[in-house]
């Protein structure tokens, strides 16, 4: 079942110069279409400007198509009647970490959605602990948001979601000013919410390596959706990649440089691993 | 560091002070502070004396924190002393070329500090030993009949927990924007006062659009989060009244009974 639809979503908006008069029309999202469903991992990928963060904020009804429809969970997002039930079950983590928890203490935090939605009080602190354990932050609970670091506060971001017991989850960068032990830690939450919970996830990046384990990959470039497939068919069209100016993970790099030397390595090698396995049997052979 | 910056004056330990009801803390210091300016005589004063000894005793908060905010309005407790004291028309005890001290005017400044002394303790006790979070959720609840009124009560409280949460966060990119302009020859030291409030626009302009991009985004996600004011929503840590928090509005009742009696004799 498809939790997430987009069908030819274009988006445009409206430059103005100091006077306020129009200077031009920027088409952020051009002609996309997606489809998302229960349970699946989705990776959305795109250099700065490609238009990824603006179709992500169409995914919550926070911006509406200028032509075309966006579904969550069957129902338009243009339709105002929905617009709560929309923003419950299509949660979203922003990129900064700060500017998104709203509570004095972790705990309070997570609580503010339940809260907003009208959950009964009991409840709230349910959903409080099971979505603080699902990220593994139950022991900072207490904790003032401001004492803990760039990964952690993620976490409690996407705790805080969690506990609206939304249908899918769509995270806008979340990683994209941590330092590279807080993106492995977010990385590896919102895996375990995949892996375990079976939760829908839409994670939008420009960071390679974290797509390896998403199960259909969307790259953007200009507005457009420019490639799509499972991460080894995108990662095995390096030429392309590079053109789109994204940074090829080194691993997949190198097998594809030895490649074309004349070395017969399969296309599409993710992780070092992967790698070391098939140049093995490369030698063996 | 400036992440250490508590708001307000929280002490923290655990007292029946501090675990009672905030909008019985609110309530008590207003009806504290309206006793104090009913009394007539000393009888009435040697009894809120008490009254407040006793409380700060439940407190266990030490005694030389309540203090500190009496330092803040010393000066002022000296300019209202003086001016009772030597310009209230009365029959002249001592005269001191032109001034006289009246007996009236001695007593008006003696009960003029003791009052402020009180009242400034008194509230002490109460920023003291509740969390600004704790205040803001008891003004919320207290403040709900303004409702009618059209006062956005919630929305009021909500603007003061979200500024609250956002002080340490401003206060360190203060901070870094400062070290930024320095860095770039920027002089925040030297220089008469004016020179020193033109130096702080580097500063303050940087500050300002970073809030309002703060703001921004704060308020997409508090919408992402379904936030959509105070209409249904629920409450994670709802105010409740317990046993001991009669028990406090039963012992203000008797307070203010007792103060009435005396004070007015």
């Amino acid at each position: 079942m498809s939790i997430i639809k987009a069908k030819n979503v274009i988006f445009e908006y409206i430059r103005r110069d100091e006077e306020g008069n129009v200077e031009g029309i920027n088409t952020a999202v051009n002609n996309v279409s997606l489809d998302v469903k229960q349970g699946e991992f989705v990776a959305i990928l795109g250099h700065n400007g490609s238009g990824k963060s603006t179709l992500a904020k169409h995914l919550n009804a926070i911006l509406y198509p200028t032509e075309g429809t966006v579904w969550v969970d069957g129902k338009d997002t243009s339709d105002d009647s929905h617009l709560w039930d929309i923003r419950q079950n299509a949660g979203m983590v922003f990129q900064n970490p700060d500017n998104q928890i709203i509570g004095q203490v972790v705990e309070e935090d997570v609580g503010f959605g339940p809260e907003n939605m009208g959950v009964p009080t009991r409840e709230i602190w349910e959903r409080v602990e099971e979505s603080l354990k699902a990220v593994g932050m139950y022991k900072y609970r207490k904790h003032s948001p401001n004492r803990l670091s760039g990964g952690q506060k993620q976490r409690v971001s996407i705790a805080g979601v969690l506990a609206m017991h939304p249908k899918c989850i769509v995270l806008d960068e979340p990683t994209a000013m941590l330092d590279p032990g807080g993106r492995k830690e977010v990385i590896r939450a919102i895996r375990a919410l995949n892996d375990v919970e079976g939760m829908t996830v839409i994670l939008i990046t420009h960071y390679m390596e974290e797509i390896i384990h998403a199960d259909r990959v969307f790259v953007m470039d200009d507005g457009k959706v420019a490639m799509e497939g499972t991460p080894k068919e995108i990662f095995s069209r390096v030429e392309e990649l590079k053109a789109l100016r994204l940074d090829v993970p080194c691993v997949t790099l190198l097998a594809y440089e030895l490649q074309k030397r004349g070395i017969p390595l399969p296309a599409g090698i993710l992780t070092g691993e992967e790698f070391v396995e098939a140049l093995q049997t490369v030698y063996k052979g | 560091m400036l992440r250490d910056i508590t708001i307000g004056q929280y002490y923290q330990t655990e007292s029946v002070i501090h675990r009672l009801d905030p909008r019985v803390k609110l309530g008590g210091t207003l009806l504290y502070i309206i006793s104090l300016f009913c009394f007539k005589n000393i009888g009435g004063y040697f009894l809120a004396a008490l009254f407040l000894a006793i409380v700060i005793r439940l407190s266990k908060v030490p005694f030389k924190f309540m203090v500190k905010g009496m330092r803040a309005i010393l000066f002022l407790l000296l300019i209202t002393v003086a001016f009772n004291l030597f310009l209230t028309p009365g029959e002249p005890l001592i005269t001191l070329w032109k001034l006289h001290i009246t007996k009236e005017g001695l007593w008006l400044a003696f009960t003029m500090a003791v009052r402020l002394s009180l009242l400034i303790v008194g509230s002490s006790v109460m920023t003291l030993t509740t969390t600004p979070n704790h205040l803001t959720d008891g003004m919320e609840k207290m403040l709900q009949p303004l409702r009618i009124f059209k006062v956005p009560v919630h929305e009021v409280a909500m603007m003061m927990s979200i500024a609250l949460r956002f002080i340490p966060i401003l206060l360190e990119e203060t901070d870094k924007i400062m070290k930024a302009q320095i860095a770039r020859g920027a002089d925040f030291e030297s220089g008469n006062l004016i020179k020193k409030a033109k130096a702080l626009v580097p500063l303050l302009v940087p500050l300002f659009i970073s809030a309002f991009r703060r703001a921004n985004d704060l308020a997409m996600a508090m919408e992402a989060r379904c936030y959509r004011g105070g209409e249904g929503r629920t409450k994670m840590k709802p105010l409740i009244y317990h046993k001991r928090d009669y028990v406090a509005y039963i012992c203000l009742g008797l307070y203010m009974v007792v103060s009435i009696v005396v004070g007015r004799l």
